[in-house]
């Protein structure tokens, strides 16, 4: 494997220069949904503003777009219109997704196939608009499929996957594209067609109807004699997606005529005894860097994960079974605790027989830090050179800290550490 | 891979400069990737704003850092040193200004061979527009400048994305900007490099 791997569309459809969130917005659109909630959040607001459009002007007809008062009216209007039997699909981003969290695990535990785009962006405080993963994988347990889309090809191909996984396994699926580096960027996406969307994606029937001619309650409540046995099930048929998704999207590939998404997909794993796991959009540039390496003889290469709910233990394992050290590069971590993904991963390859491979953590790009080239060819050569540090934050800006008094007595001070950041950031707006 | 950075205030067009930059190179059969810096984009506030072209697939998305082509569509960010930042050996400084003087680039000290044109591209959007927004006349200038995108692609990716008359005035500011800068009269200035 000595040449570069595209992951960009080579057979199909060449695609045109359109912005991400537009063909996104276009793929749903095509996935026809009936019922389409929204309210508008940094950086996902271009998608349903598209949606919107595309509404009203009749090119996605039928569809009740509907303007709610918040992203809790949003989730819990997608459930009631799902429940009445419509294909519902919804979109949003960071503290959004945060204040869904309560009719995400509703919509869930209903069985209900909601698809919703999450266009990641890190939680406040301190506010931040810019791109992490830390939303989507705080709502890890909410019963969701989680998709992760390492380009915008990828952000609209997994969406009639999505719908047709969630509609088959009567469980919900958040797609997940990283805010701003995708939604904004203008790139040749070949947006799937209307005839090709429709082959792939029957027309809606759903498993449960509520109609007000034949009364009858959902989501009544269960007690102890059952409770634990609901979620035995929920469990269950999340994992049915193991099998399914790559089925649908080995389908959905042949349709388009593009490389199929996968649970998780090897790069350069050859003879690789290093290996960089990751989520999202960060791949492109990851990749760029492992083939640099490659070529100056470094045995790395690289794992893109794309379904972190469920966790695919066993695509991981296989990847991993010649790799003697992983590296997780996290979009997202836990204080106090470590990476969100590099835990699982572990506890994966630790099932016997054990793939032996070490595990480390490294948090990169919080709060839409750049991921640059620079940065990644140190951490793999040190990686390669066995090097890698089992928890870091790559780049961190240890002289910004020094001046902010970290490593001093005022390193423990109470009160927010954010202020005291910016005050040494800008000495001169501050004084 | 060429690698474009554009540097202007928020409200002058650098975003859609960017992406222009791309649609008109993908309309040419390229691939090419556009994204601005995603600061908070106030009226009046330095943005920048990315675009880069190849002949294959395009992975990396960090912000360009070694840009071969620097767009300026505001002067008064000269005084800036950031905005030559990486610039390449060899690359391209293009400057909307009404000046032809160039002092203000070169007293970047670019560590670099670096060719400085200028065009009074905001003196063409007026003219065409009626408005004083110099980012379409500043794609004539750059398909005039480099040649890394032809100016009927960029009159396309214009026509495309603006409704018709805007589109029209827009597009015959960028053909003034793009005759200036290949105009006999500024012939000589073809190659004006700046040495350190």
């Amino acid at each position: 494997m000595s040449t570069r791997e595209a992951s960009t569309p080579q057979t199909g459809s060449p695609g045109r220069a359109v912005e991400g969130s537009r063909a996104v917005a276009e793929t749903v659109a095509r996935c026809r949904p009936q019922v389409v909630p929204a309210y508008p959040i940094s950086p996902q607001t271009h998608i349903v503003e598209a949606l919107s459009a595309l509404t009203r002007s009749g090119d996605l007809a039928p569809c009740e777009f509907v303007n709610v008062e918040s992203e809790f009216g949003a989730m819990s209007l997608c459930i009631g219109a799902s429940a009445a039997g419509s294909r519902t699909y919804t979109a949003t981003s960071s503290q959004g997704l945060l204040f869904m969290a309560e009719a995400l695990y509703n919509a869930a535990g209903l069985g209900l196939p909601i698809v919703l785009t999450v266009a990641n962006r890190a939680l406040g405080a301190p506010i931040n608009i810019w791109n992490d993963q830390s939303d989507s994988l705080s709502q890890r347990d909410s019963g969701w499929i989680q998709l992760y889309a390492r380009d915008n090809q990828a952000a609209c191909d997994l969406h009639p996957i999505a719908f047709r996984l969630a509609e088959e396994l009567s469980v919900p699926v958040m797609v997940c594209m990283d805010g701003f580096v995708l939604t904004h960027a203008v790139e040749r996406i070949a947006v799937p067609d209307q005839e090709t969307v429709d082959t792939f994606l029957p027309v809606y029937r759903p498993q449960q109807v509520l109609n007000p001619d034949a009364p009858m309650s959902i989501g009544a409540m269960v007690g102890p004699e059952a409770f634990t046995e609901v979620r035995f099930l929920a469990d269950g048929r999340m994992r049915r997606a193991l099998l399914r998704m790559p089925e649908l999207a080995e389908r959905y590939a042949k349709l388009v005529g593009r490389p199929a998404e996968h649970l998780a997909r090897g790069y350069r794993l050859d003879g690789a005894r290093t290996v960089f796991l990751a989520m999202g959009s960060v791949l492109g540039t990851l990749e760029d860097v492992i083939d640099e390496a490659r070529a100056d003889g470094l045995a790395v290469g690289a794992v893109e994960l794309t379904c972190f709910r469920p966790f695919p233990a066993q695509r991981l394992r296989t990847l991993l079974a010649g790799a003697e050290q992983v590296v997780v590069l996290e979009r997202a971590f836990s204080a106090g605790g470590a990476g969100i993904v590099t835990p699982e991963l572990i506890a994966a390859l630790a099932d016997p027989p054990a793939v032996p491979a070490r595990c480390s953590t490294v948090v990169a790009g919080l709060g839409g830090r750049p991921i640059t080239k620079k940065a990644l060819r140190i951490l793999v050569r040190d990686a390669a050179a066995s090097r890698a540090a089992r928890f870091s934050f790559l780049g961190l800006d240890r002289d910004l800290l020094s001046r902010a008094g970290y490593g001093r007595a005022s390193d423990d001070a109470p009160g927010s550490s954010a202020e005291l950041l910016l005050a040494r950031l800008h000495p001169r707006e501050s004084s | 891979m060429y690698q474009i950075r554009v540097h202007g205030r928020g409200g002058q067009g650098v975003v859609t400069a960017a992406e222009l930059i791309a649609w008109a190179a993908i309309a040419d059969g390229r691939y090419a990737l556009a994204f601005p810096s995603f600061g908070s984009e106030r009226t009046g506030a330095p943005v920048e704003a990315y675009c880069r072209i190849d002949d294959q697939p395009i992975r990396s998305r960090e912000p360009v850092t070694e840009p071969d082509l620097v767009v300026v569509l505001d002067p008064t960010l000269l005084r800036q040193r950031f905005v030559f930042d990486g610039i390449k050996s060899g690359g391209t400084a293009l400057i909307n200004t009404a000046g032809t003087d160039t002092s203000a680039a070169d007293s970047q000290l670019m560590p670099h061979s670096v060719g400085v044109r200028t065009v009074p591209a905001t003196e063409f959007a007026r003219q065409r527009t009626g408005r004083s927004l110099p980012n379409a006349a500043m794609l004539g200038a750059v398909a005039a400048a480099t040649g890394i995108v032809p100016l009927a692609a960029v009159r396309d990716a214009i026509a495309a994305r603006f409704p018709g008359p805007v589109a029209e005035a827009n597009a015959a500011a960028a053909t003034d900007a793009f005759e200036y800068l290949r105009s006999a009269a500024h012939a000589d200035r073809e190659v004006n490099r700046v040495h350190t």
